[in-house]
């Protein structure tokens, strides 16, 4: 069977990970128009060469980030998503009179 | 008798019969541009030439004729689906499909044997209930059954298969089967006599667009003019759609399926379970078909896999315990052109004169008669969307009206 290394885990069985779908900003959903919000949640660049995405380690329900070519099938690197998220996300909450629109 | 068929045998003017003419020079232009010779290709050809007068067409092939998912698929041909949209389209399909043997003057193989899909769980029950109801509702013929009504029709299915006993089944009387090759052959050969030129190993590398328009196409033969392209390329359908400059919610997965070396007759209907993720069917020739689930993550390489065939064969021999000895013929993978709502992505495109026919997933072979039918219908009237597939529109996924067909495709195609 093919083998990922998880960052966490080590080498597992790849019959281990859940694919997560591809790596991709999020747009400001209080800010952004609808065409946009539509664009992030349905299309796909579906790249045919390298590729950044997520996976997940069932066992231990880790999330982490891979670079996968997608027609030779070779998985060139993978690792732990606080190499991309090095900075604190500020969500602020959004009221609910403004939700309900 | 045996001496006139020698003699006929060795004559000089042997009829021999041409099915498709030798391959010409390409010319500079062309009012149609087909990209892909696939079924849907072909068909679009040919509708095109039958009932519109149009010929001045080139269907463009970088492999050879129906060598991509045409050549690939397991050939279940049914209409039972889950929306209104859906079931109205692919019954017409079948429909059609009935009829393509006479038509072609060529033998397609179509084998009406009825598919039963298997419920496991409650939750599946309701959901068949309810497919039963819209097929009968839009002319389709599809049924409720119970464990003896399915004992009698698969007396050689295990209906108690590990921790997931059968407790009803969906009986759709109208599906069917046909050699999947010669569907392609057939428009081909049709399409062909009336003029349609179709050229193998061309493949179309970039496209022309001036002012939003498409203006020609360029090959690894040249550059075509084209008054207008209809793009029916299955696995490379999000790579060619972003050659045009085209958003699309296309992700592409591998597909594998396989097959056993012939047994006497003992399957008629095809059988499909998307509990366990298989489905079942024995060809004319006494093989026996697996398919299941696509691959668990996006790639564009027909590459197969053990731990796949695996598990599908592991269900496979819980449903028909007997064929744990059977011998594997061939395996082989497609892959597929996936929308997140498992329904096609047909008609206009953000480019003009660009037409599309993509997204067909793991589900498109069913669809070729209509889907040829309705893409010539709207290349020739410039553009004019038929009522049939307005649904299927790529903008419904900027307007948030997915045609949703997941529950009646998954693993059962
Ligand atoms: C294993 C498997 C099982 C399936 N089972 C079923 C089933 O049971 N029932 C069902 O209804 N559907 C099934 N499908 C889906 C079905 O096979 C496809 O949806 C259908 O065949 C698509 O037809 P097509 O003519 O559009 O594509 P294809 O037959 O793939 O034709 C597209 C052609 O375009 C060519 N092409 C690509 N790029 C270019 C280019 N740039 N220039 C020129 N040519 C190009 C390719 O070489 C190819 O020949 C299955 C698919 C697979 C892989």
């Amino acid at each position: 069977m093919k083998v990922m290394t998880c960052p966490l885990n080590g080498p597992r069985n790849i019959s281990e990970f859940t694919y997560g779908g591809e790596f991709k900003q999020m747009p400001d959903p209080q800010t952004c128009s609808d065409a946009e919000w539509a664009d992030y949640v349905f299309n796909s660049e579906d790249i045919l060469g390298v590729v950044r995405e997520w996976w997940m380690h069932n066992p231990s329900s880790y999330w982490f980030l891979v670079e996968r070519h997608t027609g030779s099938d070779e998985i060139l690197r993978t690792f732990d998503p606080k190499e991309v998220f090095n900075a604190r996300v500020e969500f602020t909450a959004v009221t609910a009179k403004e939700t309900a629109r | 008798m045996p001496f006139n068929l020698l003699k006929y045998g060795l004559s000089s003017e042997y009829p021999v019969e041409v099915d498709l003419p030798a391959p010409k020079e390409l010319k500079s232009s062309y009012d149609v541009v087909i990209i892909g010779g696939g079924g849907h290709g072909l068909a679009t050809a040919y509708y095109l030439s039958k009932y519109h007068g149009i010929t001045n067409i080139a269907v463009l092939e970088k492999g050879y004729l129906g060598g991509g998912n045409t050549a690939r698929n397991t050939a279940v041909i049914r209409s039972n689906y889950l929306t209104s949209e859906g079931v109205r389209f692919y019954a017409e399909s079948v429909r059609m499909f009935e009829g393509l043997s006479n038509e072609f003057d060529f033998n397609i193989m179509y084998s009406h044997r009825g598919q039963l899909t298997l419920a496991h769980t409650d939750a599946t029950v309701r959901s068949f209930r309810q497919r039963a109801e819209v097929n009968k509702h839009f002319g389709g013929r599809t049924e409720m059954i119970d464990r003896q009504q399915i004992r009698e029709l698969v007396p050689s299915l295990n209906l108690d298969p590990g921790h997931l006993p059968v407790i009803a089944g969906l009986w759709h009387i109208d599906g069917a089967t046909a050699r999947h090759d010669a569907v392609a052959w057939g428009y081909a050969k049709q399409a062909a006599k009336r003029g349609v030129e179709i050229h193998q190993l061309t493949e179309v590398q970039e496209l022309v667009i001036e002012n939003g328009t498409i203006t020609a196409v360029k090959t690894n033969r040249g550059t075509i003019k084209c008054g207008c392209a209809v793009q029916a390329v299955a696995g490379m359908s999000s790579q060619l759609m972003k050659k045009a400059g085209i958003r699309s919610p296309i992700q592409t997965f591998p597909l594998q399926a396989m097959v056993t070396q012939p047994f006497k007759p003992f399957l008629d209907p095809l059988v499909s379970s998307s509990a366990l993720h298989c489905y079942v069917q024995q060809t004319s020739r006494g093989e026996v078909v697996f398919g299941g689930g696509s691959d668990p993550y996006p790639l564009l390489n027909t590459r197969s896999t053990l731990d796949l065939k695996e598990s599908l064969l592991a269900h496979a021999i819980e449903m028909f315990p007997f064929l744990a000895n059977a011998k594997l013929m061939r395996q082989w993978a497609g892959i597929t052109d996936m929308t997140p709502d498992y329904s096609p992505i047909m008609g206009l495109s953000p480019v003009n004169n660009y037409y599309l026919d993509a997204g067909w997933g793991t589900w498109g072979f069913k669809a070729t008669p209509i889907c040829g039918k309705t893409m010539a219908e709207l290349v020739a009237s410039g553009g004019k969307v038929p009522e049939l597939i307005r649904p299927f529109g790529l903008e419904r996924f900027s307007t948030f009206q997915q045609v949703n067909e997941m529950g009646a495709t998954a693993a059962s195609h």
